[in-house]
Order: C-alpha cells, then structure tokens, then sequence
C-alpha cells in the first residue's frame, strides 16, 4: 500500500453529502500512473461528482483525497492542476476565439514553458494525436469531435501526472470514439502518466483499460480487470437494469 | 471636398483617442468584468503629475519641466503605478463579486482620487503650456491638421499595433487572452490570476499615461475632471463594440469619434451645443437593438 502511495492519486472512504442528498458515500478508488484505468457506473451514479472531488472542485464532506501519499483533500482545482491532476469535461471549453494551437500554448506557458518550447509542446501532441492539421483553426471553430479531442490534447499540454478524462467519447460515432480509445490507450506510456477513464457506456471501455472501478449509487460496487468486472453478478445487475432504461 | 477630408481626419483623430481609453476599459474588463471608472482618474492624475502642487491656477512645471522622454516616462511611472495600486488595494479584494458591485467600487475609487486631487492641487482649473509647439498645423496638399492630431493620431497606432503584438505573440497576451475568455478555464491551465490581472492594470496606465499627455498638449488645461468625459464615451465604445471585445472597443472608438465629429460638422447650427445627447442616442439605440455590440464575444455569451 505504502509503494503505491508514491506514484498515486486515491479517494479514501469519501463521502460527499449535498444537503441531504449522498452523491458519494464511502468511495475507494485509486489511480496508478501508468495505466488507463476505468471508473464506470449508470448514470447518476456518481461519477462525475468522484471526478470533482478528485480534481478539487469538489470538497469531500467525510474522507480523503491523497496525492503522491499526501492529503489534499482541501486544496482547489488549481493547485491540483499544478500539482498535476489534469482533466477534460464533459464539455470541451475550449478557448473559442483562439486558435487550436494557442489553446495549447496556454497550457504549456501554464507549466512554465517559454513560447518556443511551448509551441513545440503543443504541435507536438497535436501530432501525436493526428490532429496536427487543426492547429490553425480557431477553438470556436471546430466540429464537435474535434473540439473534444482538443481539449484532451489541451489537458495533456499541462503535462498531468494524472488525467481524469470524463466521458471523453460521448456524442462521438462508433469510428471516432474507436479512435480515441486507441489514443487513450496509448497515452499512459508516451506521456508518463495515469489516466482515469470516466464512462457510462461499458462497451467502450473495456478494450482501453486494465482495472475497472464500478460505482453505483454513490458506492464502490466492484473493481478488478474488466473481465472480472463484467462477469460480476452485481454489476451485471446495476447495469442491465440501466441499459434496459436507457435503450 | 477638402472640408469632407478635414473632418475625417479630426475623425480618426479623436477617434483614436477614445479608441486608447476604451481599449483600457475593455482589457481590464476581460480578465475581472470590471468597468473601471477609475480609468478617468488614471489620466487625470498623470496630467496633474506634470505640475508642483499648489492652489495656483498656472502651476510650475514638475515633471513637465523634464525633456520630453523623461517627462512621458515619469507620466508612464507615476499612472502604472497607481493603478497597480488601485489594483491592489481596492479591486483585488473584491474580485469574484458580480459586475455591479465592482461597478459601484470602481466609482467609489474615482471619486476617492478626485477628490485626493482637489486635495493636493485645488480644485481650480489650472493652465499649463506644453507642447505648444505641437499645435501648429501642418499643411498637407491643403488640408491642415494640427500637429496635435497627427501626434495623437500617431500615439493610438503605435499603441493599437504594440497591443495586438501583445496579445497574439507573448505568452502574458496568450494567457491574457485565455483569462478574458473563460477565466476559471485559464486558471486551470496555470494562468496566474494576480499577474494577468495586475498587467491588465499596468497596461491600462500606461494607456491612461499616453492619453493624459496627448490631453494636455491638445487643451493646455488642467481640470479634476478632464479624464471623465474621455472616459464615458470610450465606454460607450465599448458597448458599442460589444463589451469584452478589445477590437470591438478599438472599433467602438472610432465611430463614436466619427459620430461625435459628424455631428458637429452636420447638424444644423442651432442643435450643435446638443451634440452629445445625440451621442448618447445613439447608445440606447444599441442598448434597445443590439445589446450585445457589434463584435459578440464570451462575455455576452455568458448571460445567454
């Protein structure tokens, strides 16, 4: 336990509590770097409410927030973000009236970077991700695919230690969410990082990641490998009853 | 038809002042939606820095006795100075709160330092020659423009050219820019809100600085209240142009200046000393038609 606590990010037992309503009561997740991890659940679930906390937008009510074996579970999203816990939302928000390549910049410069290296930040993933020719178009300008893939490239301008990437697929086609996933599978090794996997949708995650959080209801319902996952009796359950609801 | 061309060129020439002082207000609105009315005591004070206190209404020089570099640079120092510390002192503890308080704090902060200035200078409009040199007019195939004009007309390019260098080239106006769109978003992209905001500040007093000097060489006038005026239309500009749109506050600028100009060339004689209300009419008529200005930015997306 102590080993990981050096290269992590955890929620220990958190519960988060608005008014009388339990978002979260009682979460265990923990983020390695190095690997996709996978944070599924139904709708309404909790998952995104897990997210805030764990980027700081979200104070816990009850429990802990660790980084690198430290608690921060008080500290706000920026000192977060500079401490390395990176992110994407669900909407993209991206700089609307500068370019996609500036866009980036302004993450690079975050880091401290000159304007040169941060330029060479920026095309640099903007290439890797095979989105090299956009970095002339304005943020505002983009389709919406894109402009969600520019925002994961935006976040990873910052260099995160961790990146929580919430439903980074949705509203994308079965090609272009395939797409992503190949992306997201790869960034881990390339970028030296871990990245939690935010999704609703089973299906798409199962092929990117190697452990899988399942919560439901505000509760840590399983984790293990996505085999493990999908084979277990309760999570079957939570989720078959939503699909059902959903299709 | 050289009529036509004089009155274009005091056209663009106030447009290009007002274009200076509603570029300050846009920019620091950018980055904290504060319309700051404290931008008029900014020019004020860097044109009262140019004499020795006193209650004579022909003052000697201060740093306007200095030659002209230093003189613009003491002007420079002095206005950055104190508007980092309106800054610091009165906005910066009021940042997050609703554009309406910082509205109403901005106010307090400008007649704070009006009043400041009726304090140490007196309150009596006072005459002070610089530049006089200046307001010869220079001849150009018939047309005359006085040599204020062209100054001032220079000193608005150079500072529009410097401000969009500025802005799309240095990381400080990427992040700038970044910060104006989507403030929290910068944030989390390591923006760092007091130095954006700060230099935001410092530019609009170096701004403030350029104007206070162009004021006085075009007046040879001091007055507590010389930078309000200046200030209200540039404001207007920026409505015009739509609020949070620094070209937007550029363009707003120059039609004001065009309008105002036009106004007083075209209307009949006896409406002329009613100019302004026809300004203003023209301010509600955006209010009433296009609240949002001409040029859209996010900050009137917000409110949708």
């Amino acid at each position: 336990m102590n080993q990981l606590a050096e290269n992590s990010l955890e929620t220990r037992n958190v519960h988060v509590a608005f008014g009388g309503i339990h978002a979260l009561s009682g979460v265990d997740i923990t983020i390695k770097t190095g690997m996709v991890q996978g944070l599924i659940g139904p709708n309404g679930a909790g998952k995104t409410t897990l997210v805030n906390v764990l980027s700081g937008f979200q104070k816990p009510t009850r429990g802990n927030v660790v980084l690198n074996g430290k608690d921060v579970s008080g500290d706000g999203p920026q000192k977060l973000a500079r401490a390395g816990v990176g992110r994407s939302f669900q909407a993209a928000r991206l700089f609307q009236d500068m370019s996609v390549e500036q866009n980036l910049m302004t993450a690079a410069i975050g880091t401290g970077l000159n304007k040169a290296d941060a330029i060479i930040r920026s095309r640099e993933i903007l290439d890797w991700m095979g989105l090299g020719h956009h970095g002339a178009v304005l943020g505002g300008a983009l389709s919406y695919g894109d402009e969600r893939r520019i925002s994961i490239a935006r976040a990873l301008a910052l260099h995160p230690k961790f990146l929580l990437l919430d439903e980074p697929a949705s509203g994308m086609n079965a090609e272009e969410s395939q797409n992503l996933m190949s992306i997201i599978r790869a960034i881990p090794a390339h970028f030296n990082c871990g990245v939690l996997l935010i999704e609703h949708n089973m299906e798409v995650i199962m092929g990117v990641c190697e452990h899988v959080y399942v919560v439901d209801g505000g509760r840590s319902l399983a984790n293990g490998t996505p085999q493990e996952v999908q084979d277990n009796p309760d999570v079957r359950r939570a989720y078959l009853g939503e699909e059902d609801a959903a299709a | 038809m050289q009529n036509l061309i004089q009155i274009i060129v005091d056209a663009v020439a106030l447009g290009s002042l007002y274009a200076l002082v509603s570029l300050s207000i846009g920019l620091v609105f950018g980055v904290m939606r504060l319309i700051n009315f404290a931008q008029a005591d900014y020019i004020t004070i860097g044109a009262y820095a140019l004499v020795v206190p006193t209650a004579s209404v022909s003052p000697a020089l201060l740093l306007g006795a200095l030659p002209f570099a230093f003189m613009a640079g003491g002007v420079v120092v002095v206005v950055v100075v104190l508007a980092l510390l309106t800054e610091r002192l009165a906005f910066r503890p009021m940042r997050g709160s609703d554009p309406a308080t910082l509205l109403v704090s901005s106010f307090a902060v400008s007649y704070f330092l009006q009043h400041l200035v009726m304090l140490i200078h007196s309150g009596r409009p006072k005459s002070v020659g610089i530049g006089n040199s200046l307001s010869a007019a220079v001849e150009f195939w018939g047309i005359r423009v006085p040599g204020t004009q062209l100054l001032t007309m220079g000193v608005a390019l150079v500072m529009l050219v410097a401000m969009v260098f500025f802005l799309k080239k240095t990381p400080m106006g990427i992040q700038m820019r970044a910060a104006a769109e989507n403030f929290q978003m910068a944030r989390l992209m390591g923006v760092k809100a007091n130095r954006v905001i700060a230099t935001a500040f410092a530019i609009s007093g170096i701004m403030a600085a350029a104007v206070s000097l162009l004021l006085v060489v075009q007046t040879g006038t001091l007055d507590i209240r010389m930078g309000l005026m200046p200030v209200i239309f540039a404001f207007f500009a920026t409505v015009i142009g739509g609020m949070g749109s620094l070209p937007g506050a550029a363009l707003g600028g120059f039609i004001v200046g065009f309008v105002t100009v036009g106004l007083q060339a075209f209307l009949p004689p006896d409406l002329r000393a009613f100019r302004d209300a026809f300004v203003f009419m023209l301010v509600i008529g955006f209010l009433l038609f296009r609240p949002q200005g001409l040029i859209v930015t996010s900050a009137a997306r917000e409110r949708v």
